[in-house]
């Protein structure tokens, strides 16, 4: 199995999503900038890969009761609902994955702490997701 | 800013009507032309936004009107910027006209929705972040609508009980709106015992996609003052400017933010910004605004627009909305056309229908959902990839 999206984040023991820094202005952004750094006070154009923090507080969360359309592919036949959580990250912003297997919107809240997790998206392609602590 | 005349609107109904999406934007272009008793020969540019399909520009518009209406020589543009097609082409029409350069403008714009949720386009890409959200996360609108209605109730005590009561007192709004969809009255109950699309958000909490049309007609002073059109209905102000960096709240398509690691966030949110940049450039404060027009795309982002527009402080929405203030009769009555929850979404329509109500509403005219003595309106609404507006019109 490989990850949904080469580079976007790390597989193994302690997975991490895997952003970018400028080198001119230090800007961190998730998924990694790869043409133009997105400060306007900034014209850099390089920038060095860094492993974001795999803990961090539920911004918010919800589910999806309805399949969503495609290209989302169901997981199951008939489809179960999932949930969501976008999650701040101390590096000061927040990333939305689909909240872990086995949990759901009853086990978090505005302000949970979570950690980031890699689990398969279908047969072939994994993918992150937020578990609570 | 100096002030620009709106000389007649008009509309055709929403609704699910299945045809194709010029035959509303004509309807509605010959509505407006004779609300305002020009003629259509008199037109010299057209606007038209654009149709779009899942947030991508899809159908030329503007040369499409024309051509509909019988070409008459009208100088054309072509407006996108999602939800705020209708507000962006109605900015071209106003620029040009302060600039000297047109006398009758024609601002058009109509849609033909699909079923169902809105989905991206077809095909492969995996470096879209509209396509990507779907894959990935099984990111729908809705989902989003949902994670900001959950922060009301898990920040600011609102409940799933207030957000019906938004429904309600929108379908109460709509009844009597000949152009609206849905004309019936909704109970909590019903809202609650609807099904849940996205927690906490139920099926009638969240708005349908529609078909529709709307048009304005925007004339200059020369003209205004040669036909004694002076006074009408003015738009003050049209703000459509971008975020700011860092966008630090999580916004559609995206399924992440930018990091304030470097720049700390600003002092508004882009929702915020939008009415600010209105209001400055009108000239007033939200004190002065006698009635609003939001986009309920759910009925917790009605809460939200309330307090982005400076109607209210912070976290304060569902005090206005249970004493009654945002109901038509009380101090700030938000959507008196019934909006999006009457309407359902018709893109490149909905910004210029909030124009065309507000405008109704300041003559007098939005019989059996009058805000009585009403002269400074506001509208907002915000789309994807950083496009949103907000419109302020007075007598
Ligand atoms: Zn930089």
């Amino acid at each position: 199995m490989r990850p949904a999206v080469e580079g976007w984040f790390t597989t193994g023991d302690e997975p991490a999503l895997v952003g970018s820094q400028c080198r001119s202005c230090g800007h961190v952004a998730f998924p990694k900038e790869t043409v133009f750094c997105k400060n306007p006070a900034c014209a850099g154009d390089e920038f060095d890969d860094v492993e974001l923090s795999r803990r961090g507080r539920v911004w918010s969360y919800t589910d999806a009761q309805y399949q969503p359309p495609a290209p989302y592919v169901p997981r199951t036949d008939p489809y179960e609902p999932f949930a969501i959580a976008a999650v701040e990250l101390p590096e000061g912003l927040v990333v939305v994955g689909q909240v872990a297997d086995g949990f759901g919107t009853a086990d978090i809240s505005v302000g949970t702490e979570v950690e980031l997790v890699v689990e398969p998206l279908d047969e072939e392609l994994l993918i992150w997701r937020w578990r609570p602590l | 800013m100096r002030p620009v005349t709106i000389a007649g609107v008009g509309m055709h109904p929403w609704g699910k009507w299945g045809r194709p999406f010029v035959e509303y934007g004509v309807h509605a272009a010959r509505a407006a032309l004779a609300d305002a008793g020009i003629d259509w020969t008199d037109v010299d540019l057209v606007v038209g936004g654009e149709t779009v399909r899942g947030g991508y520009a899809g159908y030329v518009a503007g040369s499409t009107f024309a051509q509909a209406l019988g070409w008459n020589g009208a100088r054309v543009a072509t407006s996108y910027a999602a939800c705020a097609t209708g507000a962006q082409a109605l900015d071209t029409a106003r620029s040009r006209i302060l600039a000297g350069m047109a006398d009758v403008a024609l601002v058009v714009g109509a849609d033909t929705t699909p079923k169902g949720f809105l989905a991206p386009n077809a095909g492969e890409r995996w470096d879209d972040p509209d396509w990507l959200r779907f894959r990935l996360v099984g990111m729908t609108n809705p989902a989003y609508f949902a994670l900001y209605a959950r922060r009301r109730i898990d920040l600011y005590g609102a409940t799933p009980e207030d957000f019906a009561a938004v429904k309600v007192k929108n379908a109460r709004h709509g009844l009597a709106n000949p152009n609206a969809r849905y004309r019936k009255e909704v109970s909590v109950d019903d809202v609650l015992g609807s099904a849940v699309v996205a927690d906490p958000l139920h099926l009638l909490d969240i708005c349908a996609t529609s078909d529709g049309g709307a048009a304005v007609v925007l004339v200059s002073d020369r003209f205004a003052k040669e036909r004694g059109l002076t006074d009408g209905v003015k738009v003050r102000a049209i703000s459509t400017v971008t975020p700011t960096f860092p966008q630090t709240v999580l916004d559609m398509p995206y399924l992440s933010t930018e990091s304030s690691s470097v720049v700390p966030a600003g002092d508004a949110t882009f929702k915020e910004s939008l009415a600010r940049a209105a209001y400055e450039e009108a000239g007033i404060s939200p004190e002065d605004v006698d009635v609003a027009e939001v986009y309920d795309l759910s009925t917790a982002l009605e809460q939200d627009w309330i307090e982005d527009l400076g109607l209210c402080a912070r976290g304060e929405a569902e005090q206005l909305l249970r004493a009654g203030d945002t109901t038509i009769g009380g101090r700030i009555p938000v959507n008196p056309s019934g909006g999006l929850a009457c309407f359902g979404e018709a893109v490149p329509a909905q910004a210029l229908a909030q124009v065309c109500e507000l405008t109704w509403q300041l003559r007098g005219q939005a019989e059996g959902r009058q805000v009585e003595g009403a002269r400074v309106g506001i509208t907002a609404n915000q789309g994807l990839f950083g496009h949103g507006s907000s419109v302020i019109v007075s007598r």
